[in-house]
Order: C-alpha cells, then sequence, then structure tokens
C-alpha cells in the first residue's frame, strides 16, 4: 500500500457513487484484501455524518512495529479515522481487521480522572480491563512510562507532559498490538515532547504498529516510517516521508504537504 | 457486576475526595434535619401579641339586668395568643416595630359603651409591621384569635340570655333582671292560672277575655320557647364536624417532615447522579470506557481473545466474516470496559445510596423531635430506597445531557426546585385546568410520588404506598432509558 493512492493522488473521485462502489468492492472482497503480514488492516473505511463525507473509502495496512502518521488540514478526517479505528465511532461502510479491545487508544484530551492519583487511574482501568495482575501491570506501566516517582500524585497536579504520559500508559495497559494516539503532543513544550516521543518509539520498538496523529508536519517526517495524507476524508497519499519529498520536488517536509495539497486542488 | 463494583469504588473515592462536595453531603441534610425538627417541635403554638387594654377598670357591658366585665373578652383573647400587656398605643406600636411582637391589639375605651349600646359594633385596633407574607401571615393569626375571642364573649352573652329567657318562662326568685320582682311568675305557668280564674267568674265576657289572654300567653310562650334554639343558631350558625374521607388525618408536623426528608432525597440523588454522569464526560473518560460498546451487539465477536502484541490478525478473522449486506454499514466492536449499562447501574447506585442513606438519617434524627411510627421503619426503608433511585434516574437523565458538572449541577437545581414547588401546590388552590396541566407534569417527575410513598410510610396517609412505588419505578425505568439514548448519542 505504500506510494500513491492510485494512480492519479490529486484526481478527485468521481462522485459520491464511485465512492460507495470502490468501499462495497472492498467490504465483498475484505477477506482476500487483507494482508497477511500486517498488524492492523483497514479496508473501505467510510463515514458519514448525515450529508457530510468525513472519511470515504481509505484502506491501510500497519506491520507490527511499524509507526505511521496521519496528517492533514483540519476536517481532513484524521481524528474521525483514528476513533473508527479505536472503536470510538462506528463506520458507515468498510472494515477494520482489529476489535476495539486489540487497539490501544491514546485521545487527544487525556482522559483520565484528575482526582485520582496516577497509580489509582492505572488500577481502575487494569481491573476494568480484568487484567489478572493489576498491580503487576500496573508497576510495569509505571516503570515503562517512567512514572514510578509520581504514582501517588493526583493527575490533576502534575504537568501537562506527565498527563499525557498517563494517557498513553493507559492506551498501553492491556499490552495492545496496536496503539493509535490522537494529536498525542498536542499542547505540550518541546522538552515534554520530546520524552514523549522517546517513550512512543520505545512503544514501536517493542512491536505495536503505532497509528498517530499530528499537526506537527516535523513530527511525522522525524518518527513515523509512513504517512497518510488525508483531504476531505480522501486518501491523498500513502507512503515514507522521503517519497513525498521526492514526488513534490520539495526538501522540505512542511513544504511537500502543502504542495500536495496545492497540486490536488488545481487538479480539481 | 466486577465492572460497576469497580466504577462504584472509584466514584465512592473521588467523592470522598472532594471535601466541599462531602460536607455539603453530609453536613446539609443533618443541618436542616435539626432545624425542621427544632422549627416544629419549638414552634411557638400562639402568636406573640401585644395588648393594650384602654377600658377603665371593672368597666362592664350591661346585658338585661346582669353585667360582663369587659376583662372576660381580654382574657378570651388572652387565652388565643401569647399575651404582652402594654400600657399604652405608642409602647404597642413599639413592640410591633421592634418585632418583639408578631401584632397588638388596642382595645379602645368605648368599647363597653358601643357593646352596651347594642346598635353599634364595637371595634378593637389590630396593628401590624413586615412584609407583605409576615402581614398575612400575622394577620390570619390574629383574626383567628380575635374570632376566637369575640365567640367566647358572644356564648357568654348568650348563656346570660338563655338564662333569662328561662327565668322569663320558668319564673323563680331574681335579682339579675333589673326592675324585676324578687319572686317572678314563668310565662309558662300564667296561661293554666288565668285558664282556672276564667271557669271561677261568674261573667262570662270576663271568662273570655282571661282565656284570650291565655291563649296569647301560651302563644308568647311558644315562641319564647323557640327563641333558645334561634339564639343558639345565631350566635354560632356554622359549627365544623370534621370528617376525614379516607386514610388518616397526619398531623402538619409529620407532614413537614415527610416534605422535608422528600426535598432532600430529591436533591442529594438528582445532583449527585448528574453531577457523577457528567463528571465521565468533563474528564473525557467516557469515551475511554465506553469504546467498543456502540457495536457491542456483534455476535462473532463476544467472548474473542484478543491476539497479542504483534500477531498478524488472521484472515478472515471475525470483524470481517460474515460481511454485512451490501449498503449497510458495517459494525465493529469488542466488549466495551464497560457497557453503557453498567455506568448507568453504577451511577444510580452510588447517587441512590447516598441519597437513601442521608434521608435515612434525616428521618431519625428527626424522629427524635416529633413523633413518628418507627415500627413501620421497614416501609420507610422500602419507600427511601425506591424513591433515591428514581431520583437518581432522573439525575442521569440529566447529567447525560450536558457535559460539565457545574451545568449538570445547575440544570438538576432548575428541574427540581420547581418540581417539589409544583408537587405541594394543594387542590382548589388554583384552577383546575391549571391544576390538572400542573399535577400532570408532577406525574412525569418522580417528587410526588416519592413524597405520597413516604406519607404513606410513615404517616398512613392516602393513597396506599403501593401505587406510588409502582409508579417510581416505572419513572426510574423511563429515566434511565433516556440517560441511556443520550450517553450512547454523545459518547
Amino acid at each position: 500500500m505504500s506510494g500513491l493512492a492510485g494512480s492519479d493522488p490529486w484526481r478527485a473521485e468521481a462522485d459520491d457513487a464511485a465512492r460507495g462502489r470502490h468501499a462495497h468492492r472492498a467490504a465483498r472482497q475484505g477477506e482476500e484484501l487483507l494482508s497477511a503480514s500486517a498488524a492492523l488492516s483497514v479496508r473501505g473505511l467510510c463515514k458519514r455524518f448525515g450529508p457530510r463525507v468525513a472519511l470515504s473509502g481509505v484502506d491501510l495496512d500497519l506491520s507490527a512495529g511499524e509507526m505511521l502518521a496521519v496528517v492533514g488540514c483540519n476536517g481532513a478526517g484524521k481524528t474521525t479515522l483514528l476513533s473508527i479505528i479505536a472503536g470510538v465511532e462506528s463506520p458507515s461502510e468498510g472494515y477494520v481487521s482489529r476489535s476495539p479491545d486489540e487497539v490501544g487508544w491514546v485521545p487527544q484530551q487525556p482522559a483520565l480522572y484528575s482526582t485520582l492519583s496516577v497509580a489509582e487511574n492505572l488500577r481502575l482501568f487494569a481491573a476494568l480491563q480484568r487484567a489478572a495482575d493489576v498491580d503487576g501491570v500496573v508497576a510495569a506501566m509505571l516503570a515503562q512510562t517512567g512514572l514510578g516517582g509520581r504514582a501517588n500524585e493526583r493527575v490533576g497536579r502534575l504537568s501537562g507532559g506527565n498527563r499525557q504520559r498517563v494517557n498513553v500508559a493507559l492506551g498501553l495497559l492491556s499490552d495492545p498490538p496496536v496503539i493509535v494516539l490522537d494529536e498525542p503532543s498536542t499542547a505540550l513544550d518541546p522538552p515534554q515532547r520530546e520524552r514523549l516521543w522517546d517513550l512512543i518509539c520505545e512503544i514501536a520498538a517493542n512491536g505495536s504498529a503505532v497509528l498517530f496523529s499530528t499537526h506537527i508536519l516535523q513530527e511525522a517526517h522525524r518518527y513515523a516510517d509512513r504517512v497518510l495524507v488525508l483531504d476531505e476524508g480522501e486518501t491523498l497519499f500513502l507512503g515514507a516521508p522521503a517519497q513525498l519529498l521526492a514526488l513534490t520536488g520539495c526538501e522540505e517536509f512542511e513544504r511537500a504537504f502543502v504542495a500536495l495539497l496545492e497540486q490536488r486542488s488545481a487538479g480539481r | 457486576m466486577r465492572s460497576v463494583g469497580a466504577l462504584l469504588r472509584k466514584d465512592a473515592l473521588i467523592l470522598g475526595r472532594s471535601r466541599a462536595t462531602a460536607v455539603v453531603l453530609l453536613v446539609y441534610p443533618a443541618v436542616i434535619a435539626v432545624l425542621i425538627g427544632l422549627a416544629i417541635s419549638r414552634a411557638p403554638g400562639k402568636p406573640r401579641v401585644a395588648i393594650v387594654d384602654l377600658t377603665p377598670p371593672g368597666q362592664s357591658v350591661q346585658l338585661g339586668g346582669r353585667r360582663v366585665g369587659v376583662s372576660e373578652y381580654v382574657d378570651a383573647l388572652f387565652k388565643q395568643v401569647d399575651a404582652v400587656q402594654v400600657a399604652t398605643r405608642a409602647a404597642a406600636e413599639r413592640e410591633v416595630s421592634s418585632g418583639e411582637v408578631l401584632a397588638a391589639v388596642v382595645i379602645p375605651a368605648d368599647v363597653v359603651s358601643k357593646i352596651s349600646s347594642g346598635v353599634s359594633q364595637a371595634h378593637v385596633a389590630v396593628i401590624y409591621d413586615g412584609d407583605a407574607l409576615k402581614q398575612s401571615l400575622v394577620r390570619a393569626s390574629i383574626d383567628s384569635a380575635l374570632a376566637e375571642a369575640n365567640l367566647a364573649l358572644s356564648r357568654q352573652l348568650r348563656s346570660i340570655t338563655l338564662q333569662d329567657i328561662d327565668l322569663l318562662l320558668k319564673g323563680g326568685v331574681s335579682a339579675a333582671i333589673f326592675g324585676a320582682p324578687s319572686r317572678l311568675v314563668g310565662l309558662a305557668e300564667i296561661p293554666a292560672q288565668l285558664s282556672a280564674l276564667a271557669v271561677r267568674q261568674r261573667s262570662t265576657a270576663a271568662a273570655q277575655e282571661l282565656r284570650r289572654i291565655a291563649s296569647s300567653t301560651s302563644y308568647a310562650v311558644r315562641n319564647l320557647q323557640l327563641s333558645r334554639a334561634v339564639l343558639r343558631t345565631v350566635s354560632e350558625p356554622i359549627a365544623p364536624t370534621n370528617v376525614i374521607l379516607h386514610g388518616r388525618k397526619t398531623p402538619l408536623d409529620a407532614y413537614a417532615v415527610v416534605v422535608a426528608v422528600t426535598i432532600s432525597l430529591m436533591f442529594v440523588g438528582v445532583l449527585l447522579a448528574a453531577g457523577a454522569l457528567a463528571l465521565e464526560r468533563e474528564e473525557h473518560t467516557l469515551t475511554r470506557l465506553a469504546r467498543g460498546s456502540r457495536a457491542s451487539w456483534w455476535p462473532t465477536l463476544r467472548g474473542r481473545s484478543a491476539p497479542r502484541r504483534g500477531s498478524a490478525p488472521r484472515r478472515g478473522s471475525a470483524p470481517r466474516r460474515g460481511s454485512a449486506p451490501r449498503g449497510e454499514s458495517a459494525p465493529r466492536g469488542g466488549p466495551a470496559l464497560v457497557s453503557i449499562g453498567e455506568l448507568i447501574c453504577a451511577k444510580a447506585l452510588l447517587a441512590g445510596a447516598c441519597a437513601f442513606l442521608l434521608a435515612l438519617a434525616m428521618l431519625a434524627v428527626i424522629g427524635a423531635f416529633v413523633p413518628i411510627s418507627w415500627g413501620r421503619a421497614g416501609l420507610w426503608v422500602v419507600a427511601l430506597g425506591i424513591g433515591a433511585l428514581a431520583f437518581a434516574a432522573l439525575g442521569l437523565a440529566i447529567g447525560a445531557l450536558v457535559s460539565e458538572v457545574r451545568a449538570a449541577s445547575l440544570l438538576a437545581f432548575l428541574v427540581s426546585l420547581p418540581l417539589a414547588f409544583l408537587a405541594l401546590v394543594p387542590a382548589g388552590a388554583l384552577a383546575s385546568g391549571i391544576y390538572d396541566a400542573l399535577n400532570a407534569i408532577s406525574f412525569l417527575f418522580p417528587y410526588k410520588a416519592s413524597l405520597q410513598a413516604l406519607d404513606a410510610a410513615v404517616n398512613r396517609a392516602s393513597p396506599a404506598i403501593g401505587l406510588p412505588l409502582v409508579h417510581l419505578v416505572v419513572l426510574s425505568v423511563a429515566f434511565a432509558a433516556i440517560a441511556r439514548v443520550a450517553l450512547a448519542r454523545v459518547r
């Protein structure tokens, strides 16, 4: 699935009906289209909110240990895609190979009980996930996220960076094969961001497939193995960052992203 | 149920950590309970009223040949109020202004002459102060006291009059009727005596005249006898006889206890449930908890073990097997950490349990001040328990509609407070159409049903406890369903 999404990446789909046919075809042939080696496969994913199409025919495969960045302008469908993969939203059409309990979910807004301590938050969610050894899982997660020293501190009193680490830790509790992070570094200062990415890279290095969305294109360039560019719910580009640079002839990643969007607009 | 238990422990921990909430929850009902208890048990039975008696000492009303002292009227008035004797009108006005007394009654110097005249009504001045509500309350109390005093005086005057009528009819020794001979011949005896005299008369004309007078006297006697009953009726035309159609007469203080406890049950239940559910949205944890639950009916995913990290999904694994028909959505999901039903259950149990325990404690504390039947404690528990769950369900429906705790609390107050007032509006206080509309609104919320259930449990009031309990159960299910639908839409 690497490379351009179709022979002409800037070509708008003919119409919604064509997109619908594509999705149905993918649905019908879903079994055959899946990659046997993929940690996560998505086929023909569509999402409509009333008349508005938020996501249209998105396909992707993600390997174990791979980091895939989802980028796009506001309203491109990044959060919708990640929400469907995480099981927060249900798709209008299409399929995801993993059920929500197999996907670690790190939402954009830290989803934590600020009155509880770090350890209490972890313990609660570990218990809800029916962990066999709740205390062991909590201890391991505190160690992995470097929050051991803050275990008994209330989450509401933590810095934004540490709160986000707890947020990530909750996503990792069930040791999921896939972890989905929605703009994980938003609202963090550079040192906090750096520490968070170290943690995320470590997660990928341990074998989890990592799918994250971001508005900070340098992060996508720096940390992602591949990049999925969404525009108005459609896949505009899926491939390595270097391929995007080569495709657009730009030296800077951010410039390449903008050029891609401009070329698509011009092609309409 | 493990999830419900974990959520309950978490919510209890959060509740315990929020000192302000805990203090309000514990202190508020306790303070209210004690205040109500004191207010009910130590309420002044009689209004405190200043009385200024300007009549000259010893003045009495002349009635026939007898005298009724004005002091008897004042005494009657004193019995109806907590009287404070004051010498002058100015002093009385000062007492009223300072709030020492609710009102002052000034009995003017000419009251005796007015009553004695028999043609003009005597007046007493009543001095009030305060706002419209206080004036209304005081006026009602004073009017009632004055009416009682008037009635007492009237009864006394009637009694004297009846005695005089008796003397006129039956005759006897009398020193009371002014100008009467010391030995009165009763009018009732006169016809017989005149008839006897007529028989002894030789002159037919004289005999006929005596019989005519005897006949007229008989007529006067019959009417005078009738006047006794007329006098009784005129002095007190309507005497109330109280009949309770059904149920048992509930003392006002026992009913006030039930109202106060139900209001506390409502506030704690509704506010806690609404706040606890809104907190899940405010902290963004609802999504994490209920993630995947939207498609949890997807049968093939139930009970499937999750592949561990690094393992690739099997070809044709559950989410894609048995693909959805063309054109339909493709549901996917797994067991959520917590289903929406479990979440609602946990919140309802927490809020319901807190409301129940506090209301029960409140009832027990007030029970120390007001006599209530402890033998019916089992029914209290049932009424409070089901009422608490109904209020919690209402709170959940409110909490599911908003995403912030503050907004949930505000909305809970805005909904709850008018409901309590609506349920207390008595029949007949409003036009029937409006009353029916208010009744219909009250029917849709748990306050009135809870009040009826608790009143039946504590005071054996009507209607019996069964119907309100069924009503509460139906409302609980309905509000829980609303909360469930709302949460499924917003999570």
